[in-house]
């Protein structure tokens, strides 16, 4: 079981419980505002795009290089951008906090 | 007391996939204060359809795993969701729907997003075929994973080699299936994409162990005890437990067409998604809409194009004045190939090839209208996707020598004519 922070473009923050599937999923099925995840989770949209607190990098791990690649897309994409449909929940991510893209 | 009842005015949706949907939650994103009701024939809570022929197909999930949107997010915005439920009529000038249980909605404003459904083609006994599906909807896929767990030879013959027939065919073939991919043309994918890509596709079709024929133009299924056989005009026959059928789609235009509303290709909308009725706004897969990149006029059948349309239709309802124009982008799997492809081809002059040095299932193919980039088809290359994109946003001029040479780093600043 992992708990995850999303903090939306309004300043709301939401804290989420799972134990399997994406943080994309979790956060569409929770309405979290700015992840859309248009294109199902398969990395081809980049509507899911989050920006990872820079103490907890290490949980979220590197990403791949076709994220990294898609990523470049967006022009507000940093060192600690993620696209989230890439981040399977795992124990791992336990008290990640999570800032939605603008 | 003197009570005042303030009517709140009312959206109603014609279809309630990725179109009406995401129009749904951008009428509240925008601030839209009134009710919200979509209609859809399908009984299912909306679903994403591009993982139909891909990674759903392939699972074992219910669809509960798929959604478009949870079943909170629907209250939570206060959206009314009518499922498993038909439009039968428009009627415009009473501002009023009909439904096919005879009941009736009104409306302030109206959404048109009916999408479309698969062609069935004419052929003589498709009527008669046992286990033929077309592939647009849940219930497709779980008609299709049952007769394929039902057989034991499990050969399935998909008569078409576009997107959709080949990435069942991968599916497919994953799930154990003996599979033939059946096409009219000279080549798959040739309404779509460049000839190199169209090889690049068979030759991994091959590599995988599926069967493509090209110039296959089927002309009769003939069944008996339950087995059939397709037939091509070339007098060949192939055997098949399981039919696909992926020729293509018709837009579900006729409610449209008899209230009035203008269809050319699709019903016809302005830039920001209004059709000749100014209460009635359509999106989507149904939609024969301007583009300004190429200065024409389009239909796309893509999830880039129903949620963007989406948006500006949403902010049309809510009394802004936006205007439609987007570059078209799509994506497909297969095996784990990636597609990505950016823009619309249509018109090319000439194609060049970038390769990567030492990957030969990495490379992308960039259509040039002489010196203008019209659109790039990227195979497990995200970076030329990007690169491509903004390129053809920026309208820069690319140098196609550099482009082409595999020894120039592959950056944006690279590669553009100084
Ligand atoms: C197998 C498959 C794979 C695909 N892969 C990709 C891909 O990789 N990338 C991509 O970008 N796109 C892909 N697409 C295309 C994409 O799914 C469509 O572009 C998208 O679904 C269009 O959305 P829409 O809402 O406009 O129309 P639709 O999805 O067609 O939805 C229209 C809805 O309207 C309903 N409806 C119609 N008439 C009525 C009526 N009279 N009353 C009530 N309801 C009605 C229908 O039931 C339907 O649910 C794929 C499509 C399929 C089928
Ligand atoms: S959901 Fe499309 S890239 Fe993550």
């Amino acid at each position: 079981m992992a708990k995850i922070t999303f903090i939306t473009t309004d300043n709301e923050s939401v804290t989420l419980e799972a134990d399997s599937g994406s943080v994309m999923e979790l956060a569409v099925q929770n309405n979290i505002k700015g992840i859309d995840g248009d294109c199902g989770g398969v990395c081809s949209c980049a509507t899911c795009h989050v920006h990872v607190a820079p103490e907890h990098v290490e949980k979220a791990g590197e990403a791949s290089e076709i994220e990294k690649d898609m990523l470049e897309l967006d022009d507000n994409a940093d060192e600690f951008s993620r696209l989230c449909c890439q981040l399977d929940v795992t124990d791992q991510l336990d008290g990640i906090i999570l800032r939605v893209a603008v | 007391m003197n009570q005042v009842v303030s009517q709140l005015p009312i959206c109603v949706v014609i279809g309630a996939s990725h179109a009406g949907v995401n129009l749904a939650f951008s009428l509240r994103k925008e601030g839209w204060q009134g009710k919200i009701k979509l209609f859809d024939a399908d009984p299912v809570l909306p679903y994403h359809r591009p993982p139909l022929s891909k990674a759903y197909l392939t699972s074992e999930d219910g669809i509960d795993k798929n959604l478009l949107k949870s079943a909170e997010s629907y209250e939570k915005e206060d959206i009314q969701l009518a499922l498993g439920t038909k439009v039968s009529s428009i009627d415009r000038e009473n501002k009023m729907i009909t439904l096919d249980d005879g009941s009736q909605q009104a409306y302030d404003k109206l959404v048109y997003a009916a999408g479309a459904r698969p062609i069935i083609p004419p052929i003589t006994g498709i009527e008669t075929a046992k286990h033929l599906y077309p592939l647009r909807t849940a219930a497709d896929v779980t008609h299709i994973r049952q007769a394929l767990n039902a057989s034991e030879t499990k050969r399935v013959v998909i008569i078409g080699g576009g997107y959709i027939g080949l990435e069942t065919a991968a599916s497919l073939k994953k799930l154990g299936a003996k599979v033939t991919v059946l096409e009219r043309e000279p080549r798959i994918l040739a309404r779509v994409t460049a000839p190199e890509m169209s090889n690049f596709f068979a030759k991994l079709h091959a590599e995988q162990g599926v069967d493509v024929y090209t110039h296959k133009n089927v002309v009769e299924i003939e069944t008996q005890a339950g087995l059939n056989q397709v037939k091509c005009s070339d007098g060949t026959q192939y055997t098949a437990d399981i039919i696909i059928v992926g020729v293509g789609i018709r837009v579900n235009s006729e409610l449209a067409a008899s209230a009035g509303i203008k269809l050319d290709n699709g019903i016809l909308v302005d830039e920001m998604a209004c059709t000749n009725d100014k209460d009635i706004y359509a999106i989507g897969d149904c939609t024969y809409h301007f583009n300004p990149h190429y200065d024409r006029y389009i239909r796309l059948e893509s999830v880039q194009n129903a949620v963007d349309q989406a948006k500006v239709a949403a902010a049309a309802i809510c009394g802004k004045a936006p205007v439609y124009n987007t570059l078209p982008w799509f994506w497909s799997d297969q095996y784990g190939i990636k597609l990505q492809m950016v823009g619309l081809s249509t018109g090319y002059t000439h194609i060049v090839m970038r390769e990567e040095a030492g990957d030969d299932t990495k490379f992308s193919v960039w259509y040039f209208k002489d010196e203008t980039l019209l659109a790039v088809d990227a195979i497990n290359n995200a970076k030329a996707y990007v690169i491509g994109t903004k390129f053809i946003k920026g309208g820069d001029k690319v140098c196609q020598t550099k482009l082409a040479d595999s020894t120039v780093e592959f950056k944006p600043a690279n590669l553009l004519i100084d």
